[in-house]
């Protein structure tokens, strides 16, 4: 894309007074940086979708199936029978405006039509206009409209601009969930084809190679194998963990995008080393290669479809539970979806910390362990030799990640590791975390790369929030335990907050493990020199032991 | 449009009614006949689309949690905001019914730019939940005591509720709070809805209306008690006989503001069932607030799970074996080693390397 | 139906709340309307009836404070005529039996005016002679 990313100051002078024209009469502008690409043919045929096509949002004509009026009168229909919280939703709202300004692409857009709860009128006035008897006759006077190409467009551009981050349900007296509006409005756009490439590329590479990023069985342990050899350099302890192996007592799972891509990779050299550090006997698997779930950002059929090779890598494998990585929307499905979908998992058993003993009794029924809640576990029983010092250059802040915020309520674990392995731990103002948590921006499928102006601009609020501790405590750290944010905050970081950087919990965990047989920890997971990183900071230079000094691994880590 | 339509809305059901009574007289349409049918309406237009959305199923756990899980044992949960158990569900059903607990969280968006540079803060925000609240607590209040129209005798409560609402005894007849807090809260959100310009535009009619309608309600109310003074022992002879289904229009003539009231008032009970004024049976119906957060420790049920189609093993196996080989992944098929052992060990294993006969269900 | 159970119980809870005039008093005849019992020497009052059913607490009101406040004793009825402005010696001369007049509709209608906060029935004011 050519265009250029407007610069902060210019995205920052946002105006929040709505339009004088009614809602109703404006349609949105696909204004190139602020929307998604269309899903490539392929990626629809590939898993059998509706009306795959080559097409584009900028076009006049979206090519939509024939009697694409009765798919979607019939598609909201369906899903008013089978979802309650879309009927109520549809009819219980009071436009109190609470949720008004709870939206992070609202406060970052200013478009009114951002606001939860015009978002979900967009397809309220067309259940009003098609479904009720006062709506069809009295129009607009009774809140409704007609169901037009206009509406089919203006849906994609705004339910695609909803990152499912519950914010908003929250506040809203009557928990009407702007998530779950979006749910079924994508699943709708979804029935006649309308799906963005960055969710349904994903979707289908996910169900054809076990993971979205599509790494096929050998590149995804080669890239382990990267790592490994990374941690071999920084650590001078060789791991050899195991790939679709069969008897092993766990099964571990996580989102792909860290086997993959900075800053993600470190906290994968995390897992691998903490589960080293443990002796824990399990295993990675490439069919069940992806933690994270696409699916679940176009349809419940799709997230089951993909969610399915979880418990079946599980049984195939005879593992007893499954362990699971720092992911965002991962920990959604698992915690209200994947149990009910794909469950019960009666050939699991219920997780016991092999190494504590803790029973894991919150997680009986799925059988799938959060890693954070594993580490918590392991450092309150003393299982862990660590040295949080040697963070110390770090000031760190956590982002607590949407979904397990408010669909899990994973709030203290994350916060116990970091006190934990870190001395410098310091915490955004009250509205912006836990369950007022601001979405990273870039999350249910939005983390794509021709957005980039509506990502900064539904960052922002978060972004705002780490520039307050930057600018009180020298915070220089984001912590998280999401995959999608780990990528997308580095270049939100970047733009909004320069000086700051990102990574997941398990990464610094990591670096204050002590390993049995480890080398001096001259170098951070990422390969930095921990003294330059030290000079920062002010903090003075640690003295390396003089035999190790030079040593094979300092010259080597240049990479 | 919306604003002025729902008041001149308004305007025109107490001018309908005037006219009806004053002009043609017809009393028993208006005291009885309308009366009934609103709250007929009322009834079954509330049971009906209750037991619609009843019909529709919960097919997954998707409370929104707003606490702290209950996981590891040395974690103090929050059994409120993240209940695990019915009794905790309880707990937080009760505090959103009756405190609006989650509007109470409410804050407002205090966004500027300072030499370029944007700073965002959430502020206090406590308004709209206490004209909320008192909206609705009054609205209580002021049903409870019209209790005493509609019982015989009267309850000993509906008169200690009269008293307290009563407390400063403040003009002829004393001046019931209750009534002056709603029409006055209906105010405020009015107010609130015109003057805050995002609060405006999302606004339609039927956000204006039944505000207009309720002030209509209480100010005719308001007017009937303390200035032109009706004849409430009239009024009672026709609202009890209303109450054990006896109707009769009592001989001493009653104000035409009366007949406003109650028309107003049937027209809100048969409006309640078709508007969003259903959030009274919707609250206790939300999936995200009602339902247990313990759905990794028990399983939800979908009544409507159905099989799907999945990209098994097998066919993942079948579609990169060779590359897993390569790679020293262990596979379920090795044709290479499964030829040998066929083979009784022989050396044919390696002339034919691809089984593409292989097929899985 | 899903969760019908709890449904209908919450639905049950609500009519039966909401419906509670009806059902307290099914069956029962209306109650006979409050029937004051008008004295037999006097055949008006100091304003029309109307006026007196609807307002007659406003007007007591006025005549409190005007005695009061400004010893202003004397009202003139709309028909010219001079009247004494006291509750226990001029409207209970001829209303003289409070339990047959006054609480009639007071109780009928559960109001409850604090007259005999101070004032006295006829009947108190011969018991304390």
């Amino acid at each position: 894309m050519a265009n250029p990313t407007p610069k902060p100051e210019q995205i920052a002078a946002v105006d929040h007074k709505p339009p004088a024209a009614d809602w109703m009469d404006t349609k949105p502008e696909f204004k190139p940086g602020m929307f998604l690409y269309a899903v490539r043919k392929e990626s629809l045929e590939g898993v059998g979708q509706p009306n795959p096509r080559d097409w584009n949002p900028t076009d006049a004509d979206w090519k939509l199936p024939a009697d694409w009026k009765g798919i979607v009168r019939e598609g909201i229909k369906e899903r008013l029978q089978r979802f309650r919280s879309f009927q109520i939703f549809m009819d219980i709202c009071v436009r109190c405006g609470a949720c008004a300004d709870k939206c992070h692409f609202f406060i970052g857009s200013g478009d009114p039509k951002n606001m939860p709860v015009l978002r979900a009128e967009l397809l309220r006035s067309i259940y009003r206009g098609e479904f009720k008897v006062a709506g069809k006759i009295l129009g607009k006077l009774a809140g409704g409209r007609k169901l037009t190409e206009e509406v089919i467009k203006e849906w994609f551009y705004y339910y695609f601009q909803c990152t499912e981050c519950r914010r908003c349900s929250v506040y809203c007296p009557y928990g009407i969930d702007t998530a779950e509006i979006t749910i079924m409005a994508r699943e709708i756009l979804n029935l006649l084809g309308c799906q963005i490439d960055w969710v349904g590329t994903p979707v289908n590479n996910c169900f054809h190679t076990g993971n979205h990023l599509g790494l096929k069985p050998h590149t995804y342990k080669e890239n382990v194998e990267y790592l490994l050899d990374d941690i071999e350099e920084y650590s001078g302890v060789r791991i050899n963990p195991s790939f679709n192996r069969k008897g092993a007592e766990l099964l571990f799972i996580t989102p792909s995008g860290d086997v993959f891509a900075d800053p993600g990779i470190f906290t994968f050299m995390g897992y691998l080393m903490l589960f080293d550090h443990i002796g824990l006997d399990y295993t990675w698997s490439t069919y069940a290669s992806e933690g994270g779930n696409f699916g679940f950002f176009t349809s419940h059929e799709m997230m089951k479809r993909l969610n399915a090779k979880m418990y079946a890598e599980a049984k195939r494998l005879g593992v007893k539970w499954i362990l699971g990585g720092e992911c965002g929307h991962m920990w959604r499905v698992i915690t209200q979806y994947m149990d009910t979908m794909n469950g019960p998992a009666d050939f699991l058993e219920v997780p016991v910390s092999p190494i504590t003993g803790t029973r894991f009794q919150n997680s009986a029924s799925t059988k799938m362990v959060h890693i954070s809640e594993f580490t918590a576990d392991l450092i309150h029983n003393n299982k862990l030799k660590l040295d949080p010092s040697r963070n110390d250059h770090l000031r760190v802040t956590f982002h607590d990640s949407c979904n397990p915020a408010r669909g899990m309520g994973m709030l203290e674990e994350p916060r116990y590791i970091l006190n934990n392995v870190c001395n410098n731990f310091f915490e955004m103002p009250p509205q912006t975390i836990r369950e007022n948590t601001f979405c990273c921006g870039g999350g249910a499928g939005l983390n794509a790369g021709e957005n980039m102006e509506m990502r900064f601009r539904g960052g922002l609020p978060r972004m705002n929030a780490v520039q307050y501790v930057k600018d009180r405590h020298g915070v220089n750290m984001l912590a998280c335990v999401c995959a999608v944010d780990r990528a997308v905050f580095p270049a939100h970081l970047e733009y909004w907050v320069p000086g700051v950087k990102n990574c997941g919990v398990t990464e610094l965990v990591a670096n204050a493990l002590v390993m049995d047989g480890e080398i001096p920890r001259q170098y951070n997971l990422r390969g930095e020199e921990v003294n330059d990183l030290r000079e920062e900071v002010d903090l003075p230079p640690i003295q390396w032991p003089e035999e190790e000094e030079g040593g094979e691994p300092s010259e080597e880590g240049g990479e | 449009m919306h604003v002025i339509f729902s008041l001149l809305a308004v305007i025109v059901l107490i001018a309908i009614a005037y006219a009806g009574v004053a002009g043609a007289g017809m009393t028993y349409l208006f005291g009885v006949v309308i009366p009934y049918a609103a709250v007929i309406t009322f009834f079954l237009g509330l049971i009906l689309k209750v037991l619609k959305w009843g019909r529709s199923a919960v097919p997954f756990n998707i409370p929104t949690t707003c606490g702290q899980q209950k996981s590891l044992p040395w974690i103090k949960p929050n059994s409120v905001d993240n209940p695990t158990s019915t009794g905790g569900v309880l707990a937080r059903m009760f505090f959103e019914v009756l405190t609006m607990r989650s509007l109470f969280r409410n804050t407002k968006l205090d966004y500027r730019v300072a030499h370029g540079q944007p700073v965002i803060r959430q502020g206090s925000e406590k308004f709209l939940w206490l004209f909320a609240i008192l909206f609705h607590y009054s609205f209580l209040v002021v049903l409870l005591w019209h209790l005493r129209f509609f019982m015989e005798p009267v309850p000993k409560l509906v008169g200690v509720i009269e008293a307290l609402d009563g407390f400063f005894e403040f003009g002829l007849p004393q001046l019931l709070l209750s009534g002056v807090i709603l029409v006055a809260m209906a105010g405020a959100l009015l107010d609130r809805r015109l003057r805050m310009p995002n609060i405006r535009y999302i606004s339609l009619t039927s956000d204006y209306f039944p505000l207009f309608l309720i002030m209509g309600i209480g100010i005719t109310g308001i007017l009937m008690r303390y200035l032109l003074r009706v004849d409430i022992t009239a009024i009672k002879e026709l609202t009890m006989s209303l109450a054990v289904m006896k109707p009769v229009i009592p001989q001493a003539p009653i104000d035409p503001l009366f007949y406003a009231h109650i028309f107003l008032v049937s027209v809100l009970f048969a409006y309640f069932p078709f508007s969003k004024l259903m959030h009274m049976p919707g609250v206790f119906m939300s999936p995200t607030r009602n339902l247990t957060t313990n759905s990794r420790e028990v399983r939800h049920v979908n009544p409507w799970n159905y099989p799907v189609k999945t990209h098994t093993y097998d066919e993942y196996e079948e579609d990169f074996r060779d590359l897993m080989i390569e790679a020293g992944l262990p596979v379920e098929h090795n044709p290479a080693e499964e030829a040998a052992a066929a083979e009784g060990g022989g050396e044919a294993a390696e002339a034919e390397p691809e089984a593409p006969e292989e097929k899985k269900e | 139906m899903y969760n019908a159970g709890k449904i209908i119980t919450g639905l049950v809870i609500f009519v039966v709340i909401f419906t509670l005039p009806l059902w307290w008093q099914v069956g029962k005849a209306a109650p006979p309307a409050p029937k004051p019992e008008l004295p037999k020497t006097a055949k008006v009052c100091v304003e029309d009836t109307a006026y007196m059913r609807t307002s007659h607490m406003q007007l007591l009101n006025d005549w409190r404070n005007a005695v009061v406040r400004d010893q202003d004793r004397v009202y003139v009825g709309k028909d010219g005529k001079k009247y004494s402005m006291s509750l226990t010696n001029d409207c209970m001369a001829c209303h003289n039996d409070k339990k047959k007049f006054c609480d009639q509709c007071h109780n009928y209608l559960a109001v409850a005016p604090y007259c005999w906060d101070c004032h006295l029935t006829p009947e108190q004011v011969k018991e304390s002679k």
